[in-house]
């Protein structure tokens, strides 16, 4: 059975995510070495140990996510992580930047390494290349693949890939995006945060919320209509005549349709992106999805639109799985 | 619910004071996890109620205040009473709530965020905790 892997925010959403079937859990400490450094949310080191601990209890994986960017000269922080987790107990790390990926190797050589979506790892010599060098064991592979792509990659690899099917879509080139850094000097990849809540405002014109980054307009939402999250690349913008969703719509990924061709093209397993939602959304989310992933392991058909309101814009897109670009 | 009298605040705002005292002590992660933001001072508008609720963790006080004298805060969120029911006993995710417009955030959107958070890991059964700061036992 391809392998289910699910976020978790706090050590209530773990719980919730292995309590609904999933097979790993993926997390982060609560500091700037994890891509969802947001306020009130992640895991002390206590509270890691306590989570590896419950979830190996009830035959589950915990993968921890240290895959930010070390800052130069403050490395340290970001070596700790990888320690800490190793001395928790985790079952794998999930690294981005190379020089971690070259500490880790050498000083945990026992340790399971998985590279980061933020390294955006999209084809078969960059992957090998992380594979030959450091030993990195399965790639999170970037959203702006195709199937047929991710079969290619598949064939030209022997490491274990990772896609997402579910959640936030992220269509930059992640790990590179500097659009949250433009707006308000912080990014996932050095800070942790996507247009972090320290530099939103939101105001009510009215006529409907609108919101601002850093001072940037992103969108003004008629009342009524779904509000999405107040990132750039999914904000409304006029151009010349024209005002619209300039780089991609406000909607969210939801690939269960295409469980069983990910699974023909080689995928080991299948992330769902929320580590910043809540354990209401990792309990209801896990839960479809295992059913998903059983459905698909005995050939029967994927359950349909289960998940909707959950989904930022209330909509839902199978993302570059099946693009049509502009 | 909007249509009924607002009752005595003072008494009603002890009775609120002892059970956020309560919360905080039986669950010492929340204020941790608020960390910077348990400053924070977060007016909650339930639409459906006659009051204005002011949160204010560090201080783990919780008092009413009439619509139309609203106190100052850092921030605001703004709901329906079964939306916030739902989303502090895990069976609703605060993200969806605010994507449909059934939550509204205001002014510090980082200290909502981290509130929503430190909340939803607290599992918090109101029923229990409100009969724990009625009880005998029902001193922080």
């Amino acid at each position: 059975m391809m392998e289910l892997v699910c976020p978790a925010g706090t050590p209530a959403a773990l719980r919730a995510a292995v309590d609904a079937g999933a097979h790993a859990v993926y997390c982060g400490f609560a500091d700037e070495t994890n891509a969802r450094n947001f306020p009130g949310l992640n895991f002390s080191r206590d509270e890691m140990a306590e989570g590896i601990a419950h979830a190996h209890a009830r035959g589950a994986k915990v993968l921890v996510a240290i895959n930010t960017f070390p800052r130069a000269g403050d490395q340290q922080i970001w070596h700790r992580a990888v320690n800490d987790a190793a001395g928790a107990g985790a079952d794998a790390v999930i690294l981005a930047d190379i020089g971690l990926l070259a500490h880790a190797a050498e000083r945990h050589p026992g340790l399971r390494l998985h590279l980061s979506v933020q390294a955006a790892a999209a084809n078969p010599d960059a992957i090998n290349l992380y594979a030959g060098a450091f030993g990195v064991r399965r790639v999170v592979l970037p959203r702006v693949l195709t199937v047929a792509e991710i079969a290619a990659i598949n064939r030209e690899v022997e490491v274990e890939t990772e896609v997402f099917v579910f959640g936030g879509l992220c269509v930059m080139a992640e790990g590179r995006c500097s659009l949250s850094s433009y707006a308000t000097g912080l990014s996932p990849n050095m800070n942790g945060v996507c247009s972090p809540a320290s530099h939103v405002a939101y105001a009510d014109t009215g006529a409907g919320p609108e919101a601002r980054l850093g001072g940037f307009l992103i969108h003004r939402t008629p009342r009524g209509a779904p509000v999405p999250y107040p990132t750039l690349c999914k904000g409304c913008f006029r151009s010349g005549d024209q005002t619209g969703h300039i780089f991609e719509d406000p909607v969210s990924l939801d690939a269960t349709q295409l469980i069983p061709a990910l699974q023909k093209a080689g995928v080991r397993a299948l992330k769902i992106e929320g580590r910043q939602r809540s354990r209401a959304y990792v309990a209801q989310v896990v839960r479809t999805f295992r059913a998903a992933v059983e459905a698909a392991e005995r050939g029967a058909p994927m359950p349909e639109g289960l998940l909707s309101k959950l989904t930022e814009g209330q909509a839902a897109t199978t993302g570059a799985y099946a693009k049509t670009w502009r | 619910m909007s249509s009924l009298p607002l009752p005595p605040a003072g008494p009603l705002n002890l009775v609120l004071t002892r059970l956020m005292a309560r919360i905080a002590a039986r669950h010492p992660a929340i204020l941790r996890r608020l960390g910077p933001y348990a400053g924070a001072r977060v007016l909650i508008d339930v639409i459906d109620a006659p009051a204005l609720l002011l949160m204010e963790p560090a201080l783990r006080r919780l008092t009413l205040h009439r619509r139309g004298r609203a106190p100052m805060a850092d921030a605001g969120v703004r709901g329906r009473l079964s939306a916030f029911l739902a989303m502090l006993h895990g069976t609703e995710d605060g993200d969806a709530l605010f994507f449909s417009g059934d939550l509204e955030i205001s002014g510090d959107t980082a200290a909502v965020l981290a509130l929503r958070n430190a909340l939803d890991d607290a599992e918090l059964d109101l029923t229990e905790e409100i009969a724990a700061a009625g009880g005998p036992a029902g001193t922080p």
